[in-house]
């Protein structure tokens, strides 16, 4: 299915969050999610389902002020 | 310095953009003694290579104030303080509801209620406000416990540009830690926001693009405490006419 990473169209197959992430190649642990507008706490990405036209934010630390 | 209920070693908040290299970046931060520093949340790109910024800081012994810069929504803001806490691992995020892209003034509405869900859900809001009474009373009714009045525009250098209002802040909340934020240019200015009786100054661009980041950086902390020291010591009056300083009792007579 096609979704929206980043604001950047991606094709995924995994169902999950968790499996779309490992599939996206997003392996660093400090990152964080939110899924169409919401945050998805980390124990909760094996549980979120993702669906076609799905907009997802992953976001890491970076400077600031 | 109190701040829910953490005491906290400086009155300097720093961020951390903008800095020529992560190397002075992490000198400023030390020399600066800084208690705080500001970071925030950006897209992570596929090969994580904005991990080393949050690896290094992690280095150092000083606590975090994740940001929402950038949201100009209420939902947005929100969202990202949810995401802030997971990945910085702190209830403690600086509300940023921008409502104005060219002055990066805040949305003192959207502010307002971003703060009040934010309290709700157990954060600790450092909000980045205007110097208006009435919003500060709003945020401290919605669980706001520190307000962060801004001194000029987010990276305008231009000092305090209404003294007279953070003047009338400070005698409207007494007991309220008041931080500035935003506007400080020069050393100067933060020594003349702590003389008005603010508790702390929090700076980013007036340090980063510096000629020299880390000796501005002991400046800005020097002139924080000077202006500290001289609110607490009470200054003198100001007069309309010259009084002598030396005394005239006494003073010889050449005729």
């Amino acid at each position: 299915m096609k979704i929206i990473v980043n604001a950047e169209p991606h094709e995924v197959t995994a169902p999950t969050l968790h499996d779309a992430l490992a599939e996206l190649g997003f392996t660093s642990p400090a990152i964080a999610t939110a899924l169409n507008g919401s945050f998805v706490p980390r124990t909760a990405r094996e549980t979120t389902r993702l669906s076609e036209g799905d907009r997802l934010e992953v976001l890491s630390p970076m400077q600031g002020g | 310095m109190e701040l829910y209920g953490q005491q906290i070693p400086s009155r300097l908040l720093l961020g951390t953009a903008q800095y020529p290299s992560p190397a002075i970046l992490i000198h400023a931060i030390r020399e600066s003694g800084a208690g705080i520093v500001t970071v925030s949340l950006r897209r992570e790109a596929v090969d994580g290579s904005g991990a080393g910024f949050w690896t290094n800081l992690q280095g150092l012994d000083i606590r975090i104030l994740p940001n929402t810069a950038g949201c100009h929504s209420v939902k947005e803001a929100v969202t990202t303080a949810h995401m802030a806490r997971e990945l910085f691992g702190t209830d403690w995020i600086k509300l940023e509801v921008i409502g104005h892209a060219d002055t990066l003034q805040p949305d003192v509405f959207g502010l307002v209620d971003a703060a009040r869900e934010l309290c709700a859900d157990g954060f600790k809001v450092f909000p980045y406000t205007t110097d208006d009474l009435v919003v500060g009373e709003r945020l401290l009714d919605a669980g706001c416990e520190v307000l962060m009045p801004w001194g000029a525009p987010i990276g305008s250098g231009q000092g305090l540009r209404n003294p007279d209002a953070l003047r009338s802040m400070r005698a409207h909340f007494p007991g309220v830690p008041l931080i500035v934020d935003a506007g400080i240019g020069r050393p100067s200015d933060a020594a003349q926001a702590m003389e008005l009786g603010m508790d702390a100054v929090l700076l980013n661009t007036a340090v980063a693009r510096a000629g020299d980041p880390v000796g501005m950086a002991r400046a800005m902390t020097m002139a924080i405490e000077a202006g500290r020291l001289g609110f607490q010591s009470d200054p003198m009056d100001r007069r309309d006419i010259a009084v002598p300083s030396t005394p005239v009792l006494g003073l010889a007579e050449f005729r």
